[in-house]
């Protein structure tokens, strides 16, 4: 037996809807396997993992506040990854952009203000973006491989919080715990009711953000331009766009998007600085912005969907012992599955015995 | 004191270099593998599993370099058979691969390891100065370095590394002629996820005798730096992997000395290093773009 792929006329839209919707299957299917082989009954473990954590109000409540900081970033990636940047860094901007965002509540605890907390989405969005911009520039001016770059970035950042929190922002009060001082009213964002749910303004900004880029990508030359180059270069050009430009552009967007989504965490759960503020949101956000067919709306989808999954691995722990570590495994699995589904868009697969590939030879 | 600089910076490099070795290979035949971090943390936590429950480190070797060649042939199916994007596919890999080893890591936590010994052979172990660095190595140190003389003679000394490089310049040509393009990229990723398992095997088997969840600590990526910076030839790694090893080094000896600078800015280094290791080889436009593999990263899909 073996694999062949028939290249398609033309792509598959039906396979474009489909493609993601087979990759979750499977990798609930997977989930299914795993726990299995942990020794617990599959069919429990996909209940507690996939559909208790939808069933009550606070959990919805918590799926949404995960899934802002994954739909932010994965909205900025996946500029980054149509325009053809590889940004993977952005578990970096992300930190980069909490800290300069909390500068105002740790070194101005006094000031208290309606204007604080747009001011400090703004100084997250710059922090994030000028961290972004770090190997965008390195990759235009000596052409130095972004991915590696951007990566390594991420070590230096997350280093630098530890310092920060240890070192000069270091509470007075905290007994020598590495945190900063509490925010003051005014630098934390509140929750607003929704029908029967409390949702955190923080997910508002991520919905604007959603429509905002929706419209950006299909309606304005900006949207065409980022398509454009990152499909061929060569055809953009022709257009008089620049690919060196394009390549800061997408960074600095992602830089902040990924800068704004970590002051939303660090204003909602945490409200204050420690060496630890993000379970790996950054590198999540990959996989969002993948499941989400690097689409707006895609993504807003994939987001709570893999939000689910953090919260279902919180759940089989509580509810059935198991690791909570299953959800980063099933996560890393369904990239894989999501990037092989959609093979199927531009290839049909042909199961192809060995048999008839040595008669068609002979033939 | 020398000494002991140099005997623990030739561990320091060697999970670099056989990491690197393997990658190298991988991708002269044209294929980018960015799941290194995830398939040596998947030999790391195999490596000490079997080890501490077998007893026998080079048990534990053999489970590294076996995990590593298992969940590389995930990303060889996705993106050879599958054609699927290589960064992407990579990714995924060192996402699942951390995942999954953090997974199986569990129970271990806090176990003490048993440490790979070193060889000793009396007489020349006890030469002073040279006698430990030259011949009181652990097995692992002198496989890194038999890797490369047999990498750098297979690729270029051999049939088959002139096929390997021609299926990495030139796949449609390399096919035209006959060659089983997607074969040997598959054999040249399972080489290269071998060699990433053996490296984090080095790190829970003889760097550090412990299982730590994320214990590579981005030496994956950094082995992945380490090929630009050879530019693709295998004698340059050495001294690559060993300029970083010195850099580790540099910053666990500067720590305790303090020089007023904070800890986590001396933890920085290796990265910082590399960043600026790349800078300064992508300047160099002439020695990368001649050893570049021209279908680096590119998909093949054969034509019947």
């Amino acid at each position: 037996m073996r694999i062949e792929l028939v290249r398609r006329p033309e792509m598959s839209r039906t396979m474009m809807l489909v493609s993601p919707l087979i990759a979750v299957g499977l990798t609930v299917l997977f989930a299914a396997i795993v726990f299995a082989l942990q020794g617990h009954d599959p069919l429990t473990g996909i209940f507690y993992f996939f559909i208790e954590p939808l069933m009550s109000s606070w959990s919805l409540e918590q799926l949404v506040i995960k899934a802002t900081p994954l739909i932010i970033i994965g909205l900025g990636l996946s500029v980054c990854y149509l325009s053809n940047n590889w940004n993977i860094g952005a578990e970096g901007q992300l930190t980069i952009g909490a800290i300069t965002g909390s500068i105002l509540p740790i070194l101005y605890p006094e000031f208290v203000s309606p204007i604080v907390a747009p001011l400090m989405i703004l100084m997250a969005a710059a922090g994030g973006a000028a961290y972004g911009l770090v190997p965008a520039v390195l990759k235009t001016r000596f052409g130095t491989n972004e991915i590696l770059t951007s990566l390594m970035l991420v070590y230096v950042s997350t280093l630098f919080l530890d310092w920060v929190v240890r070192g000069p922002w270091k509470s007075p009060q905290a007994f020598g715990f590495p945190i900063t001082v509490d925010f003051n009213e005014s630098a934390v964002l509140g929750s607003f009711p929704v029908g029967p749910l409390y949702l955190n303004a923080s997910a508002f900004i991520a919905l604007a953000l959603v429509v905002v880029l929706a419209v950006v990508m299909r309606s304005t030359l900006k949207g065409f331009e980022i398509r454009v180059l990152g499909q061929s270069p060569r055809a953009g050009a022709f257009a008089g766009f620049s690919a060196r430009r394009m390549t800061s552009f997408a960074f600095a967007f992602s830089g902040a998007l990924a800068g704004v989504a970590g002051l939303m965490v660090v204003m909602t759960e945490i409200q204050k600085l420690q060496p630890v503020i993000s379970p790996g949101y950054g590198f999540t956000a990959i996989i969002v912005a993948f499941l989400g067919r690097l689409n707006p709306i895609g993504i807003l989808i994939a987001g709570l969907v893999i939000a689910l999954s953090y919260l279902g691995g919180e759940a089989i722990q509580t509810s059935m012992q198991m690791s909570s570590k299953v959800a980063t495994v099933l996560q890393g699995m369904l990239l894989f599955f999501v990037l092989a589904c959609d093979t199927l868009i531009l290839y049909r697969i042909r199961l192809v015995s060995t048999r008839s590939t040595q008669e068609q030879a002979r033939a | 004191m020398l000494e002991a600089i140099i005997l623990t910076v030739i561990t320091a490099a060697t999970p670099l270099l056989l990491a690197a070795i393997g990658e190298l290979v991988v991708e002269r035949s044209g294929v980018l593998n960015l799941g290194v971090e995830g398939m040596m943390v998947m030999g790391a936590v195999a490596g000490f599993a079997i080890t501490v429950s077998t007893g026998s480190p080079l048990l534990g070797i053999v489970a590294g370099l076996v995990a590593g060649l298992a969940v590389s042939l995930i990303f060889g199916f996705v993106t050879l058979t599958l054609v699927a994007n290589q960064v992407a596919s990579g990714l995924a890999l060192t996402l699942f691969g951390l995942g999954l080893s953090g997974l199986l890591g569990e129970g271990f936590v806090g176990t003490p390891g048993i440490k790979l010994p070193s060889l000793s052979i009396p007489g020349l172990t006890d030469i002073p100065y040279v006698g430990r660095i030259l011949f009181g190595q652990d097995i692992l140190v002198y496989v890194s370095f038999a890797l490369v003389l047999a990498v750098s003679w297979f690729l270029f000394r051999t049939r088959g590394g002139l096929v390997l490089r021609a299926v990495g310049d030139n796949h449609v040509s390399a096919h035209a002629l006959g060659y089983k393009v997607i074969r040997v990229r598959y054999l040249a990723v399972m080489f290269g996820g071998a060699c990433a398992g053996l490296g984090g095997a080095y790190l829970s088997i003889a760097y550090t005798p412990l299982w730590v969840e994320n214990m590579t600590a981005g030496r994956g990526w950094i082995a992945l730096a380490l090929v630009v910076f050879s530019s693709w030839l295998p004698s340059r790694l050495v001294i690559g992997a060993y300029l970083f090893g010195a850099v580790t080094i540099l910053q666990l000896h500067a720590q305790p000395l303090g020089l007023g600078v904070p800890s986590q800015f001396l933890s920085m280094l290796p990265y910082l290093a590399t960043v600026v290791v790349l800078v300064a080889i992508s300047g160099n436009r002439r020695a990368t773009r001649f050893n570049t593999p021209a279908c680096l990263g590119a998909p093949f899909v054969p034509d019947r």
